[in-house]
């Protein structure tokens, strides 16, 4: 597996998540990803993004586009040192949330990527890591 | 040493008229000059006041950019390229108002001084000068530039949002954009609004211009119709387009208690019949 691209972006603000959106949409277009696909990144991306922006407290976006012998891939890592997840089981269940939002953010996020890992310490941040795949 | 640099402020003084009309025949027949975008009347005189400005300068305390008594030139030149990325000129066209004077300002040196050794210090330090400053135009220039997008970015959040009345008791809410919290605060108030002021038993919210709808967006639609109900009025969600579908469907949203359509066509016959409406061809043989 190669790394085709390899960039950061910051998350700070709402116009940040924004930016992250676009730029996510950006590299889906230019690595070939069908419309059904593209919108499936983008839409896990802005949920993380914007969970990397409220509970986080603010962070960083790594996007990686990767190249195998069959297939490209865009890997999206965001990161914070936020206060971490508590209860990292109940923070993956659909309807649960911290906040005021609809807590399927993070489940979410995994349906609609093919690979999902998360690592979270508290008092230190966390860490989600997407990757999906280009069907060819 | 000041005495040695005043030199470039005395030759100057003596051929200010000169070097002002070659400078400025030189800005005009140059491939930056802009006659479309400026007057020549207000480039000659920004020229004029930018020569006097730089003769004082160098006069009182030799060329330095970063001296204090160089603020009255940089302000003058911030206000020259504020104009100029308002009037639509790029950064190097700007930058040009500044680099241009090197020409009649080496033409007059070389022509008045003989001693080698001193014509190529005042190049040198005239050149450095006049360099520093048009970096500082281009400096200025993407200031004003940023300040141009961000207001732009702010006029954008206040982009109307209409709602439409479609029919009696039907009204549509065409959505564009991004639905960040403080535009969708807005929306919905206008929804609401208009409901109470046509009496409107239908609301259409067409999500066509959305490009990402998450959870956030589904959690604000919700909302909407939530309150849009709690007024008697029934929101049909249209332009769910199929990528947004099936994302929605991942996301675990539950659109279930709303009514949804892939277009707005759709949603309007919905509306039309729910209120007794019907759309009959008139005057089209069968």
């Amino acid at each position: 597996m190669v790394v085709l691209k390899d960039e950061s972006a910051p998350i700070r603000s709402s116009i940040d998540v924004m930016r992250v959106r676009q730029i996510v949409r950006e590299w889906a277009v230019s690595l070939g990803f069908s419309l059904v696909d593209q919108t499936k990144v983008v839409t896990a991306a802005s949920e993380l993004a914007r969970n990397t922006m409220v509970y986080g407290g603010g962070g960083e976006l790594r996007m990686e586009a990767l190249n195998s012998d069959t297939r490209r891939g865009l890997r999206l890592t965001f990161s914070d040192q936020g206060p971490g997840i508590a209860d990292m089981e109940q923070a993956m269940k659909d309807g649960f949330s911290t906040g005021a939002g609809l807590g399927l953010g993070l489940g979410g996020a995994k349906r609609l990527a093919n690979e999902f890992a998360i690592d979270s310490r508290p008092g230190q941040g966390t860490t989600v890591t997407i990757l999906r795949w280009n069907k060819l | 040493m000041a005495e040695q640099e005043s030199k470039v402020a005395q030759l100057l003084k003596k051929h200010e008229q000169d070097v002002l009309q070659k400078w400025l025949s030189y800005q005009m027949s140059s491939m930056t000059w802009r006659a479309d975008l400026m007057k020549e009347s207000d480039l000659r005189e920004q020229s004029r006041e930018f020569l006097q400005l730089f003769i004082e300068v160098s006069q009182q305390s030799g060329p330095g950019a970063d001296a204090a008594a160089w603020k009255s030139a940089k302000e003058m030149l911030a206000e020259v390229s504020r104009s100029r990325a308002m009037q639509g000129f790029s950064p190097s066209e700007t930058a040009m108002f500044v680099f241009s004077l090197k020409q009649p300002l080496f033409d007059t040196l070389r022509r008045e001084l003989n001693d080698v050794e001193e014509l190529s210090r005042e190049v040198w330090s005239t050149t450095t000068l006049l360099d520093k400053l048009g970096l500082y135009t281009v400096e200025a220039y993407q200031q004003s530039r940023e300040s141009v997008i961000a207001r732009q970015q702010q006029e954008l959040l206040e982009l109307s949002t209409p709602v439409v009345q479609l029919w009696d008791h039907i009204v549509a809410l065409p959505l564009i954009g991004t639905l960040d919290s403080a535009r969708t605060q807005v929306v919905m108030e206008r929804l609401l609004e208009k409901v109470v002021q046509t009496g409107a038993s239908i609301a259409i919210i067409d999500i066509t211009g959305v490009p990402t709808v998450d959870t956030l967006v589904a959690q604000h639609l919700l909302k909407t119709v939530a309150a849009a109900r709690l007024m008697g009025a029934d929101c049909i969600i249209s332009g769910i387009r199929p990528q947004i579908a099936q994302t929605i469907v991942h996301l675990g949203v539950n659109l279930a208690d709303v009514i949804t359509k892939a277009t707005l066509a759709d949603a309007f016959a919905v509306a039309l019949q729910r209120t007794g409406a019907r759309v009959t061809r008139v005057g089209v043989k069968e």
